[in-house]
């Protein structure tokens, strides 16, 4: 079997040394003379924004990219990166923001697909789960080879997707935002699992957005911002702020949370016994959320969250319990019946439910209320209502560029997202569910759309808050649920904090039932 | 003793399906909806009649029919794998062109008039003393050679699955192709190399039922056994032991209801096998999660 222990690099060399990248998408500047060097046993972070182009510059090393211009060298020696494989026999182990797992087969049969056939071809079960066994220990971490990808959880499948790209004897790892599914308890193991790693001598880049874990992990940390570096600095040389600042360009407002709005007594969104439509049997749920209240439903994704925002959405019939806005049930109640009677939704597949990419803003802003006699005449529609109404809008909510007749698939994920909150309140909804309603939008996106939630609770709304980024909902929360396999649990009034959150996404407080059997959604 | 034969006909009627739904599996397994296997046997079948009798020798029929089965879903791979056409929409035009294709030759070569041709046939191979057994004797192993290889491959297909690594691959490509691609592996050539194979069965199956079961060449020969074997797949959940189960029941299934005097007109019996194919097909949706995830992608 071929040594998987690192080959010692000449003195002084760094393990990964990029230089002078750049690289032009059209108009668009991606990389612009960008500059990345990583030694052996260092946790480097590449820290920035969505589109800042970290994503790019991984793909140029891993020679899905070619670039314009730069120079990139291994141990000190040039490297031609002209494709995954190329990039894996210089020894970079890439490890992707989604897990390219094989889900219904073992952990041993996914490791054995991507080292290649052993010698005849066969594929010998006992064998090769021995070899895998072996294999993840050497790098320190444990596997159940046996196991199907399937059945593991989400840190379990990330241990397995780090072994298979240290496999073919990888010394350097890439981990493209790494922590965005985990839970915190399995952040943990797996900044211990990246510890270990760099201290047997592999240079790890761990690609992020977010702040306090780079500061937490790693030792230098490189800063993209649009395409330009905007500095490598010790993480111990540095804080929060000044992060912050170099990543954004300039210093943020923060969140404006106002005073606690006196939550009422009505419960304007009312769930009993409710059981949604799911292959698996799931237990029905309660919960409520009051006037002037963001309930936060926080969880892994993928652990039944989807399933209640169609429920209460109405794209998903429910199969029993009641859903009541204001008193009124409307368990029943098409889509538009719901919308007419107050509930405002933000879906989390924007691209598919929220809007509708080919029209223009205008239409995009007037699709709840070209109903309405103000937006037409008989049959007609009234293109001067539609433009007034869109203006306005666009105006209120600093959407860029600001042109009501503009394709709204042309527009930036945060620009589109703005426009879909801003006819979802422009409604005046008595409540409001907003599933994920920031992911993928850039710091100051996230930080106007999160002011704009926490207006309309001040204004009285109720507002669902279904996200997958525990900040997010730890931040912008008066209650918090917790969802866990299909189960929702409410997170106990005096332990509303990161750590009693973070155990119970990973299944604390549950039934054991829930967290034994491995239900799949 | 006539529940006796029956369930010695009902084995012999097994093989042809096993051949071609096997030969599915392979392709759906890698991600590949076939819905011309009909069509793929209907030519195979009528390579083979014009070799048998062009050479006088079954064996060379048979290869003939192979090499078919293999050119037809070359040309289906090529249009659904290297072109990466709609898989339905090709497999519908290559039945249309198969059945206009044999039907069309055949009127040229044998004329319309009706006379049935005559083939010779593979003869029956009893196995030495096991054919010797009471009762499971003359059932078992009585029959010709390609029904014992139709048995023979249902474990061979489990194994090439399970525990070879082109197995390995061809699943993958099934359930994920990006993986598999990521891996530095080409998924179009793992498809392309499932796909000849199930033509290389196709052919065997469209061989048996002239050469080893009809003894003759009639336009639409297969009679629907192609759909018949889609089917078994589906209900057979996607696995080599399933098809084997599953084709066996439903050729049961058929006979006994030919056998057994309902007093309904035989066209409706013969009915069944398709009616069971539309009712299994609307099951595939509630199948979904045995089914290859990339299936028909």
């Amino acid at each position: 079997m071929e040594s998987t222990a690192p080959a010692s690099p000449p003195d002084g060399a760094p393990a990964l040394s990029m230089r002078g990248v750049s690289k032009r998408f059209g108009e668009l500047a991606a990389l612009a003379d960008v500059g990345l060097e990583v030694k052996s046993g260092e946790i480097h972070a590449l820290l920035g924004e969505n589109g800042a182009g970290k994503t790019t510059l991984m793909n140029v090393l891993y020679g899905l990219v070619k670039p314009d211009a730069g120079r990139i060298e291994i141990d000190g020696r040039p490297v031609a990166l002209d494709g995954p494989r190329a990039a894996r026999a210089a020894g970079i182990g890439m490890v992707h923001q989604h897990l390219a797992l094989v889900e219904p087969f073992t952990v041993a049969e996914n490791l054995v697909l991507d080292r290649g056939p052993a010698r005849g071809g066969l594929y010998r079960r006992a064998v090769e789960e021995a070899w895998a066994r072996e294999l993840a220990a050497g790098f320190g971490l444990a596997l159940e080879p046996d196991r199907r990808v399937a059945e593991l959880s989400l840190g379990e499948r990330q241990r397995v997707e780090i072994v298979k790209a240290l496999t073919s004897g990888a010394r350097i790892l890439v981990l493209d935002e790494p922590t965005t599914v985990l839970t915190p308890p399995e952040v943990r193991d797996l900044f211990v699992a990246l510890r270990e790693l760099a201290a047997r001598g592999r240079a790890v880049v761990f690609i992020s957005h977010k702040l306090s874990e780079v500061l937490d992990i790693c030792g230098r940390i490189t800063v993209l911002r649009q395409g330009v570096v905007q500095g490598t600095v010790a993480a111990a040389a540095t804080d929060e702020q000044d992060l912050a600042r170099r990543m954004v360009g300039h210093s943020l407002g923060g969140l404006s949370r106002g005073p606690r709005f006196p939550v009422g007594q009505a419960r304007l969104l009312e769930v009993v016994e409710l059981g949604v439509d799911s292959a698996a049997p799931r237990p029905a749920m309660n919960f409520h959320v009051s006037e002037g209240e963001i309930v936060g439903i926080a969880g892994v994704e993928g652990n039944g969250q989807l399933e209640i925002c169609e429920t209460l959405s109405g794209m998903r019939p429910a199969r029993s319990g009641t859903v009541r806005l204001g008193g009124r049930d409307l368990t029943r109640a098409s889509p538009l019946e719901r919308a007419r009677a107050g509930l405002g939704v933000i879906p989390e597949d924007r691209t598919q439910s929220g809007v509708v990419l080919e029209m223009s803003v205008a239409d995009n802003l007037a699709l709840r209320a070209h109903r309405r006699p103000a937006f037409r005449r008989g049959p007609f529609r009234l293109q001067s209502v539609f433009d007034a109404n869109a203006r306005e809008l666009v105006a209120k909510f600093e959407v860029r560029p600001p042109d009501p007749d503009r394709a709204i698939g042309t527009l930036s994920g945060g620009n589109q997202q703005k426009l879909l909150l801003a006819r979802e309140l422009s409604e005046r909804p008595t409540a409001l569910v907003a599933a994920n309603p920031t992911r993928g939008l850039d710091v100051a996106a996230t930080e106007a759309l999160q002011n704009r939630l926490l207006q309309a609770r001040a204004a009285g709304m109720a507002i669902l808050l279904v996200s997958t980024d525990l900040d997010e909902v730890l931040a912008l929360s008066d209650r918090i649920l917790v969802a866990f396999r299909g189960q929702l649990a409410e997170v106990p009034a005096e332990q509303l904090d990161r750590e009693t959150v973070g155990l119970m996404m990973g299944g604390v407080g549950f039934p054991a039932a829930a967290r034994e059997e491995a239900i799949r959604l | 003793m006539i529940v006796f034969e029956l369930a010695a006909a009902s084995i012999r009627m097994s093989a042809p399906l096993l051949y071609a739904s096997l030969g599915e599996l392979l392709g759906e397994k890698a991600g590949v909806v076939n819905i011309s296997l009909e069509g793929a046997m209907l030519v195979s079948a009528f390579a083979g009649t014009v070799a048998t009798l062009a050479c006088g020798n079954l064996w060379l029929g048979l290869a003939a029919s192979v090499a078919a089965g293999m050119l037809f879903l070359a040309a289906f791979a090529a249009l659904t794998v290297a072109l990466a056409c709609d898989q339905i929409l090709v497999g519908t035009a290559m039945n249309l062109v198969a059945f206009g294709l044999t039907g069309l030759l055949y009127r040229e070569r044998f004329g319309a008039s009706g006379a049935a041709l005559t083939l010779p046939i593979f003869p029956p191979v009893r196995v030495p003393l096991l054919a010797d057994l009471p009762f499971v004797g003359p059932l078992l192993f009585e029959h010709n050679l390609l029904v014992y290889g139709a048995f023979l491959l249902v474990p061979a297909v489990h194994l090439a699955l399970h525990a070879t690594w082109p197995g390995l691959a061809l699943r993958a490509a099934g359930e994920k192709p990006e993986t598999l691609e990521a891996a530095g592996y080409s998924v179009r050539r793992v498809r392309a190399a499932a796909l000849l194979a199930q033509g290389a069965l196709a052919g065997v199956a469209g061989a048996y039922l002239a050469l080893a079961h009809a003894g003759t060449f009639v336009e639409g020969l297969t009679a629907g056994r192609g759909f018949i074997a889609l089917a078994i797949v589906v209900s057979g959940r996607w696995t080599a032991i399933g098809v084997l189960g599953v084709s066996g029941t439903s050729v049961a299934a058929q006979f006994h209801l030919q056998a057994s005097d309902l007093g309904v007109p035989y066209q409706f019996v013969r009915m069944v096998p398709y009616i069971l194919t539309l009712v299994v097909l609307a099951q595939v949706s509630r199948a979904r999660s045995a089914a290859p995830a990339a299936l028909g992608r």
